[in-house]
């Protein structure tokens, strides 16, 4: 996100966390259903939508349902009659909705589902990782991730105007990091109700509606013969995002004045060493590096906010002329290579002439802090393997005890 | 209201065409079911995963002439749900319009209804949705290959309940749905029978016209799991209930019982199990204890049924 100097109109500033920040958005994303159930640190996100919509501020059916499972089936049926929809979870929640991600993208219900991101059980953890939305990447969603309780708020918006246009129709998950970001107060700069409005799609945000003068099947059995040709389209949507991701970012810069993109890269232009991340860490990274390059280390950092679709061409770009890239991934692929950002990484720049030396930190497990010094010691880690020229541990564990 | 043949609407909206065995009593209740549908109504039908789903939607073709929609196996109610919540928030906001009073129908077979998808259907029907929740019982994962589920009846043969020489046949007794879905206090819950077409269809008529979530559990005789002549797929349903095996009643309020299709002189269930292999165990000497307890659980709930209708009859 880079704040544009000139103020487009008068704006209205509220102090939220991130989870009142979400449920702002997605009350003036004029939406016609949610459905949710309570989950840690979520909750109050849905809490703040039942109030909006009991005191009559949102025009909206909010459904409390009895599991997470039957809050994204909900979602993702209603969001087949054309309405605009939302739900939200957390980890074991959205491991619950796991068999039901994937019929979502694959029904091309246009959901929008807000993730604070909270590790995995067992042992039972409601504290900030990635390893929830991370098991969730195959299955056909756009995933945006936020830095900050701004960026969560301005890509609730953002994500409906990408998940509902007509090239696109996939659900997309607005990934936030739990408490660090869900629970933490920061001053957020609301866009403006009829801006909103004029920026988001119009209605029915699905082209093919429920509408029993039309009937049409939704979900039918298709075996050898037909279910190949319905993946690859998936895929071919996932294409399409990667064109309309830019220009809905682009679009929302003009009524917000916050410029969105793919990823913020910080310092690439000299940098010898990059680290590369998602979410709420990638405002320690930067902070770091700016002390670091006022030292003389040639460091840079490249946050993450597309990560599903990989943006592997702006990626390699922007990154062709780094020596070292270290990945840092808030989750655990066991018994793999290495964290699932490391190997996209990875497997983006074999075929690159430069070809960098990539590296995998996994940190922050549980909810593990990351202090600006390990933030150091990841950069210093990466100017070593720059010197040396070869990477000591495919993947290093950092900030936990030996 | 008397029901005649005549007056039923000619037009399918399961059309013929579809892949369903021969004899099936599922999608011969359905049909039926459908029947009810004034000419001003129409409907959404959800369904579970299961046999209904794979017999009438097999791409690129369609039994359905009117909106159909699969998820999942467990959340039919749960889709259902979200039909008609979302219906009802477009319409409010002039986004959505039919000529037609539209109805949320969900349908699921007893593996979707009575095991996996029993939380979904309670979450749903304890919001008091307004829809109406059809279950077609065939007593087993038949669309798997016969497999048991909380519907199969006592003693009944299933491939995962095998006439072993320890254990002949499911131990356990069917769940009780309808006392499940009345136990939630929904303005309508019966059960019904593609035998007694007139009784069905004017339960699903009472049904659509509650104010709030309804439930029909009928019977979907089953001739591959049950091991039949396909042919007798009706006398096997008629049987089922004139030995009391599946007494026809309604739930109204989760209150006041009412036994629609009276059995006063009930036939022995012999009668009824003898002309299916999956009970041909039951009817050899070693087993009569287990028969004799078969007729007795069927006894006792009919007279059951009866005490209740008896004592809510003034309710």
């Amino acid at each position: 996100m880079v704040v544009s100097s000139e103020k487009i109109k008068k704006v209205r500033i509220l102090g939220l966390t991130g989870d009142e920040a979400v449920a702002q958005a997605v009350k003036q994303c004029d939406v016609d259903l949610i459905s949710a159930y309570p989950i840690t640190p979520q909750t109050i996100i849905v809490e703040r939508l039942s109030e909006f919509v009991a005191n009559g501020e949102v025009d909206a059916e909010f459904i409390a349902v009895e599991s997470e499972h039957s809050a994204l089936s909900v979602v993702t049926a209603a969001a087949l009659t054309g309405a605009r929809v939302f739900t939200a979870t957390s980890s074991q929640g959205l491991a619950l909705m796991f068999e039901i991600l994937y019929i979502t993208s694959a029904l091309r219900a246009p959901v929008v589902m807000a993730i604070v991101n909270r590790a995995l059980s067992a042992p039972i953890n409601i504290h900030c990782d990635h390893s929830d939305t991370m098991g969730a990447r195959d299955s056909g969603w756009i995933q945006f991730y936020a830095e900050n309780v701004q960026e969560a708020y301005d890509l609730v918006f953002q994500a409906y105007k990408v998940a509902e246009n007509k090239s696109v129709l996939l659900p997309t998950m607005v990934c936030l990091d739990g408490f660090t970001l869900s629970h933490t107060l920061e001053r957020v700069e609301l866009i403006d109700d009829t801006d909103a409005l004029k920026y988001l799609p119009s209605k029915p945000t699905y082209p093919f509606p429920i509408n029993p003068e039309k009937p049409i099947t939704y979900g039918p059995l298709a075996l050898p013969d037909f279910y190949f040709e319905f993946k690859v389209q998936q895929a071919e949507a996932m294409k399409q995002a990667l064109k309309v991701i830019p220009e809905a970012m682009e679009e929302f810069g003009r009524i917000s004045g916050r410029k969105y993109g793919f990823f913020e890269a910080y310092g690439l232009e000299d940098a010898d060493v990059a680290v590369i991340s998602l979410g709420s860490t990638s405002g320690t990274m930067r902070y770091v590096a700016k002390e670091l390059r006022k030292e003389g280390y040639k460091v840079g950092t490249v946050k993450l906010t597309v990560y599903r679709p990989f943006p592997q061409d702006e990626l390699a770009k922007a990154l062709e002329n780094i020596k070292v890239i270290v990945a840092m991934d808030r989750t655990l692929s066991f018994g793999a290579v290495g964290g699932p950002l490391f190997e996209d990484l990875r497997s983006l720049f074999y075929d690159s002439e430069q070809r960098p030396l990539i590296a995998d930190v996994v940190y922050g497990l549980g909810g593990r802090d990351l202090t600006p010094d390990d933030a150091r010691a990841i950069f210093k880690y990466g100017l070593e393997i720059s010197k040396t020229g070869h990477v000591p541990e495919k993947v290093k564990f950092v900030g936990v005890r030996e | 209201m008397s029901l005649t043949l005549k007056s039923l609407p000619r037009e399918e909206l399961f059309a013929p065409g579809h892949s369903a065995c021969q004899g099936c009593g599922a999608s011969m209740a359905l049909r039926i079911a459908l029947k009810a549908l004034r000419p001003d109504e129409t409907a959404v039908l959800v369904f579970a995963t299961g046999c209904m789903e794979v017999i009438s939607t097999l791409y690129p073709y369609t039994a359905w002439r009117v909106p159909f929609v699969h998820l999942a196996f467990e959340n039919a109610a749960a889709a259902a749900s979200g039909i008609e919540s979302a219906l009802r928030a477009l319409e409010r906001k002039g986004l959505f319009k039919s000529k037609k009073k539209v109805h949320v129908i969900a349908i699921g077979g007893d593996g979707g209804t009575f095991d996996i998808g029993l939380q979904a259907l309670s979450g749903a029907l304890e919001r008091g949705h307004k829809m109406l929740y059809i279950c077609y019982d065939n007593e087993a994962y038949m669309n798997t290959g016969i497999q048991r589920s909380g519907a199969t009846p006592f003693r009944a043969w299933t491939t995962t309940t095998p006439v072993g020489k320890e254990i002949p046949g499911k131990p356990q007794f069917k769940k009780n749905l309808v006392g499940i879905a009345a136990a939630h206090e929904i303005p309508y819950a019966a059960t019904a029978s593609p035998a007694y077409w007139a009784d069905l269809i004017s339960k699903v008529r009472k049904a659509l016209d509650a104010n709030g979530p309804s439930l029909i559990h009928v019977l979907a005789p089953c001739p591959l799991g049950w091991r039949f002549n396909s042919a007798i797929t009706v006398d096997i349903a008629r049987l089922a209930v004139e030995t009391r095996f599946f007494p026809l009643y309604e739930v109204i309020n989760g209150r006041k019982y009412r036994i629609t299709i009276k059995v006063p002189k009930p036939k022995p269930v012999t009668e009824y199990i003898k002309l299916q292999g999956r009970y041909a165990h039951l009817l050899r000497p070693e087993y009569s204890d287990l028969l004799k307890m078969l007729q007795e659980a069927v006894d006792s709930f009919y007279t059951w049924l009866e005490h209740m209708e008896k004592a809510t009859a003034n309710l």
